[in-house]
């Protein structure tokens, strides 16, 4: 198991070395450059200044050189400043290094953002802080609800239950968010009144009022799919011989599905579960947008609409990160949940 | 000036009839596929269960509504008639005395038009990137789950790095404007639309590489047609000027190609690694039939049916795939009709106007939830046999 388990880490440390090299080659591209470059000086520069200014803030070294200053196996150089010749830092606000320094992801410096004129780390990790919570919250929502209709709904397969929660699930899986987040604010809050189409003032504080409909948003797309799978795999548990032995000896239909069919009934939903983060993080990224909630997918926008390299590159490592290490939960705590199956 | 209104009963008997080519052709089809149920094998066993009729009838009706976008809708989708300007449902627009069915946007265009016309976006893209999709998935996930050892390892690698990647990091690295002056597109677009060109090379090579007179004429044919397309997709240098596609279209297509073969692969090759243990299989190899021939003869017609369920819902997830792009304002024309951008510049102002809003989710939704049922019931059906 052990082995196992370091195994897959390997491949999780080359995957994620392979996808920050593409994603820092895509950020990095010219016409991405030019725009940062654009961005960040006064209106109406010349194309040679704006080239200056790539060249002394160190955008145009050699690409692998810049990639292994970032990753911290070599170190990050400070600029001259083209006036006095002097080293000087790179951008004045997150206190980049005079002199040579290794300091990159591995060494706990996630590097500059342009755009909020800070470092990264300060921007990046509240807002991971906040898209916890909500995450939370949506797990909270959706697990008993989804484990609890698809346990209805398989339990007697082909009942009447049975075809309107499967199709009431079809439906919800048919409902991505930006859908279902229009639909319930013109419900709940251009209608009735009852709640607010905003999570903007979540961050001062958590309401009722201003997070339930980014909760039921993010939550309603993914019940239906969780909802499936555990249908499926309650149907499958309840044709086993063991349940008809015990509904033979008598036990009543409550307790055989409570005791009996429950616990076996459990163990794919958990991996699906699992395997439901990554679809959540695009998820939380379109509701964040929608209701103006300022957190991880909030970052990922800004930072993508305005060329934030090393935000945008912080944001990656940490989506790719939360998938990868899932998948790795799912597949160990599998193994751990069903006796039959052993890692060789 | 002062808009004069018609009835809600009224604007929902307009909307009916304006919708009269998708009914009689939906009559038409539907009542076809009743009467030659038996004959159509699975396709006519769709229409024994409720839930069956009910997808395969959204899907038809959206599919007619693309088709006959023009005639159905009243205006132009990009059409900006100023008094309409927010105009409430049921408007009459004062010159030509035709009616906003569903109001009027913040650009004074018309809402229903915009839907109609919507659909064919979504109608030509969705379904023809899971096409292609599926044809780089099973060329590629043949081979890794029938040789297995290096080549599966290198190519699962590949897919998993892609899956890694969550979808709209995806898209925002891969369908900026800025990447449009780099070859990156093309040379993407280059490499995937040649797999259906390979895919049918291979499929009749293998099927007739003893008889001539069949292969040259289907060879022939593969490599003038595809290569047709493939000039006029990738280079847009079709010497007719028939196939064309905008730089714009061409990135989102091959982004959406890109995020969802890897997915086609998975099942492709474990469905492979389980069928390639049967009997048949066997037989074949005993006969001496070469690798590709029994992957492409043998292995294939017996994946059909997960397949064809997960092309369903492929297209429907590419639907919704799509309408994300648009909602994020990614790749598609500010004005374009199509339903994620509708989404989204009608949620900006949910505050004032809900109308905007409502038609293009129900249409995205309406047809999603068609695939899907489509989908379940196709499956239902091929479990029975």
């Amino acid at each position: 198991m052990l082995s196992f388990i370091l195994r897959r880490l390997g491949t999780m440390a080359l995957t994620m070395l392979c996808l920050t090299l593409i994603v820092f080659f895509l950020i990095n591209l010219n016409p991405n450059l030019k725009k940062l470059a654009i961005s960040q000086t006064e209106m109406h520069t010349s194309a040679e200044q704006l080239e200056d200014w790539l060249v002394n803030h160190g955008y145009r070294q050699n690409f692998f050189v810049r990639y292994g200053q970032w990753l911290g196996v070599l170190p990050k150089q400070p600029v001259t400043d083209p006036a006095t010749g002097k080293p000087t830092q790179r951008f004045a606000f997150c206190n980049d290094p005079v002199e040579p320094t290794f300091s990159g992801v591995l060494q706990g410096d996630f590097g500059c953002s342009t755009k909020f004129k800070t470092t990264v780390a300060s921007k990046l990790f509240p807002a991971l802080s906040a898209t916890g919570i909500l995450m939370l919250c949506v797990l909270a929502v959706m697990v008993p609800i989804s484990l609890l209709i698809g346990i209805l709904a398989g339990m007697r397969e082909g009942s009447r239950t049975d075809r309107t929660l499967s199709v009431a699930s079809i439906a919800s899986t048919a409902t991505p968010e930006y859908v279902s987040g229009v639909i319930f604010t013109v419900i709940f809050a251009s209608w009735l009144g009852w709640l607010n189409g905003s999570a903007a003032s979540a961050s001062q504080g958590i309401t009722f009022y201003n997070f339930t409909l980014p909760v039921m948003t993010l939550a309603i797309y993914g019940i239906g799919y969780i909802a499936r799978m555990t249908r499926a795999s309650m149907v499958e548990v309840m044709t086993q011989q063991y349940i008809r032995t015990a509904r033979l000896k008598g036990l009543s239909f409550g307790s055989v599905v409570v005791k009996h069919a429950l616990r076996n009934a459990l163990i794919a939903p958990f991996t699906v579960i699992m395997l439901q983060f990554p679809w959540l993080l695009t998820g939380v990224v379109i509701v964040e947008v929608m209701f103006r909630y300022q957190g991880f997918g909030y970052t990922l926008v800004e930072a993508a609409g305005n060329n934030d390299i090393d935000l945008l590159l912080g944001c990656s490592l940490v989506s790719v990160f939360i998938v990868l290490i899932t998948q790795l939960i799912s597949d160990v705590g599998y193994a751990f949940l069903n006796p039959r199956i052993r890692v060789q | 000036m002062q808009l004069e209104y018609i009835s809600a009963f009224n604007v929902v008997l307009g909307v009916i009839s304006r919708f009269w080519p998708v009914w009689i052709a939906l009559a038409i089809v539907l009542g076809a596929s009743f009467v030659y149920k038996k004959k159509l094998g699975l396709y006519g066993q769709l229409f024994d269960s409720g839930v069956g009729i009910v997808g395969v009838g959204i899907c038809l009706f959206w599919l007619f509504t693309a088709i006959f976008a023009s005639t159905i809708s009243p205006f132009d989708p990009l059409a900006q008639v100023p008094v309409m300007k927010d105009a409430l449902p049921g408007a009459i627009e004062p010159t030509s005395k035709l009616i906003y069915y569903f109001g009027g946007d913040k650009l004074a265009r018309d809402v229903f038009s915009r839907m109609v016309f919507g659909s064919q976006i979504v109608l030509i893209i969705a379904p023809a990137a899971t096409g292609f999709a599926l044809m780089v998935g099973i060329t590629l996930g043949l081979p890794a789950g029938y040789y297995g050892g290096r080549i599966d390892t290198f190519l699962s690698f590949l897919a998993n790095l892609v899956l890694a990647f969550p979808v709209i990091l995806l898209f925002y690295l891969l369908v900026t404007p800025g990447i449009m002056d780099t070859p990156i597109p093309y040379a993407m677009a280059g490499l995937f639309f040649l797999f259906p060109i390979i895919f049918f090379s291979v499929l009749f090579w293998t099927r007739y590489k003893n008889r001539p007179d069949r292969l040259y004429i289907l060879l022939g044919l593969t490599l003038v047609i595809g290569g047709w397309i493939y000039a006029g997709l990738v280079f847009d240098a079709d010497p007719l000027k028939i196939v064309h596609i905008d730089p714009n279209q061409l990135n989102i297509f091959v982004a959406v190609v890109f995020a969802s073969s890897p997915g086609v692969f998975r099942i492709v090759r474990g469905l492979t690694m389980d069928i390639k243990t049967r009997d048949y299989v066997a037989a074949a190899q005993t006969r001496g039939e070469s690798p590709w021939y029994i992957m492409l003869w043998e292995i294939l017609p017996n994946a059909r049916g997960p397949l064809i369920v997960d092309a369903c819902l492929r297209i429907g997830y590419t639907t919704i795939l799509l309408g994300t792009l648009g909602y994020f304002g990614l790749g598609l024309a500010p004005e374009s009709p199509d339903w994620g951008t509708a989404i989204k510049d009608a949620s900006r102002l949910l505050r004032s106007f809900i109308h905007p809003a409502l038609p293009p989710t129900i249409a995205l939704m309406s047809f999603v939830l068609g695939l899907n049922l489509l989908a379940d019931s196709l499956r239902e059906q091929s479990m029975k046999d």
